[in-house]
């Protein structure tokens, strides 16, 4: 199980909250003007990357506030977490996970 | 003894008169490695006692490890159930035996040897009822084809209703899989005791019917990997272990072949079968899937006395329970909420999974459980596969079995065969293109397999 800082509560048990997939996808400004390529690829498609992964989660039984977290998905370090607006928190410095 | 004794013959005479003749040995330069050195023995009662008389020593290897060649017809990525069926059906019904599978571990190593091995095939859409019921017709001939014991057994599958909501859901699919021409019956809260007889009706979760599939049940899923994988072998396919994909070869938006950790493999056409890493692989050629990977937990308790002799499945509660051959209780879970792709989940969802199951069966409650593991499972958003041709010409991709791919692996192998081999999808196979996503025309199992694979 893991460990999750909330940006407003700290750090609270995962059972907490509730994970909504990749963070920073922009609604089209236009919806009407997209074709059916675009629209599947905006409602559907996802990166679900080996590696780093921006992405939303729900702190549901606590303040029920939406943030942001940057998680290794081989590891599940969590590498930060972050709140909406806030910009993506720049991890060139940080050292890449060793899988166990 | 009898029934075995007269299974094997049976299979003998039949197989006399239908098996098509034998592979020609191919000729080689002296120098190099013969792709086929000896005809498989054929597993047999008498092959049994033989070996018996010599300590079992004399046990042919199932299936070769050869050098990657430089070139082959077809390229399969993944040597996991569905690869290695896929791979079998080339050789045996497509006539294409040119065919290597690449593997980046052992076989059967992944979802193959993590699930537990449950196979059914009453699902809600016409679609899906094509898919897995040509699956369940496959599995039905599957031991005796492959010769090789998968150890298919049609005890019964039962899914628990446990609220009016319930009802009416394994109502509306119970009649939408009898009209496919699907066995599925609804039974009463007592059939259910008959059949499981210390089972607590009237639990947290009562119990108020079940929808049973008879000819639903269990499989060896090792077995299958195995058994695919030596006929498979015995066709001339080569079965390359410890040989990952780092990259495709692609020239004018169309697939020449892949790059291995033991070298560049050239091939005409390219199939991926890869649970858990088909978007690593998809992003390796370019392009995204609709698929999100999750981890799916599963644990075993000790061996006990035969008890429990079907399945018994809860898509509300996210718990699932059947009997292995060697006594352990085998548990599924729910899968994790969360992407991950580390193979191990969160300790939540066993205690979510284990809590029901005791309130269920209040007599397992002192039972060990002797191993836990997760896998990863490629989920798309209609909790239907993917199986597909891509932006890239001769790459086809047949993932996104989400939580229930084991039950498919003969027909998801053997529509994805015909489909490589042809280069147009099979009927069966078509609507499960990756263009459903945006079209629209999705085949929306989720609400009605939910959890419960």
């Amino acid at each position: 199980m893991l460990l999750i800082e909330c940006p407003w509560c700290g750090l609270r048990d995962q059972s907490e909250f509730t994970a909504h997939g990749e963070a920073h996808i922009a609604r089209p400004d236009t919806p009407g003007e997209l074709d059916e390529q675009e629209w599947g690829d905006y409602v559907f498609f996802r990166k679900n990357p080996k590696g780093l992964h921006y992405e939303r989660w729900v702190h549901s039984h606590g303040c029920r506030r939406w943030f942001n977290a940057v998680r290794d998905t081989v590891t599940d370090h969590i590498h930060a977490t972050y709140r909406p607006g806030d910009g993506q928190p720049d991890l060139s410095d940080e050292e890449p996970d060793q899988p166990s | 003894m009898g029934i075995v004794i007269y299974a094997y013959f049976g299979y003998f005479l039949s197989h006399r008169t239908k098996n098509p003749p034998p592979t020609p040995f191919i000729l080689h330069h002296p120098y190099e490695r013969p792709s086929i050195c000896v005809r498989m023995k054929r597993y047999s009662i008498f092959s049994l006692a033989r070996n018996a008389l010599n300590y079992h020593q004399g046990w042919q290897k199932a299936w070769r490890s050869p050098d990657p060649k430089r070139e082959y017809e077809v390229v399969i990525v993944g040597g996991g159930g569905h690869g290695l069926a896929t791979a079998y059906y080339l050789a045996r019904e497509c006539g294409i035996r040119d065919v290597a599978v690449v593997e980046k571990g052992w076989l059967g190593g992944g979802n193959t040897g993590r699930n537990t091995t449950i196979v059914r095939s009453n699902y809600l859409w016409d679609e899906s009822a094509g898919i897995y019921e040509h699956a369940m017709k496959l599995w039905e001939g599957l031991s005796g084809e492959l010769n090789y014991n998968v150890m298919f057994s049609q005890r019964g599958l039962l899914h628990l209703a446990h609220s009016v909501h319930d009802l009416q859901e394994i109502g509306r699919r119970g009649n939408a899989i009898y009209l496919n021409g699907i066995d599925s019956e609804f039974v009463t809260p007592e059939q259910v005791r008959e059949m499981v007889p210390f089972i607590n009706l009237n639990c947290r979760y009562p119990i108020l019917g079940a929808l049973l599939q008879r000819r639903g049940g269990t499989a060896r899923h090792d077995a299958v990997a195995w058994g695919y994988a030596r006929a498979a072998d015995d066709l001339g396919v080569d079965i390359l272990q410890n040989c990952e994909v780092t990259g495709f070869r692609i020239e004018d938006n169309t697939v020449t072949g892949v790059e291995t950790s033991r070298g560049p493999i050239r091939a005409k056409k390219v199939g991926c079968v890869v649970a858990g890493h088909c978007s690593v692989l998809a992003e390796m050629a370019g392009f995204r899937l609709p698929i999100e990977s999750f981890p799916l937990q599963a644990l075993v308790s000790e061996p006990v006395k035969p008890i429990l002799d079907c399945v018994v499945m809860s898509g509300s509660i996210h718990a699932y329970i059947s009997q292995s051959d060697k006594g352990e209780l085998v548990i599924g879970a729910g899968s994790d909420a969360y992407l991950s792709y580390s193979q191990r989940g969160g300790f939540d969802v066993i205690e979510d999974t284990v809590g029901p199951v005791l309130e269920l069966y209040p007599i397992f409650s002192r039972l060990k459980m002797l191993r836990q593991w997760g896998g990863i499972v490629d989920v798309t958003v209609d909790r239907s596969p993917l199986i597909s041709k891509t932006p890239v010409r001769n790459l086809f991709f047949n993932c996104g079995w989400g939580t229930g791919g084991f039950k498919a692996t003969p027909g998801s192998g053997n529509v994805f065969a015909h489909s490589i081999a042809r280069g147009e999808m099979h009927p069966i196979a078509a609507p499960f293109s990756i263009d459903r996503f945006n079209t629209g025309a999705l085949i929306d199992e989720g609400a009605a397999a939910a959890v419960a694979h």
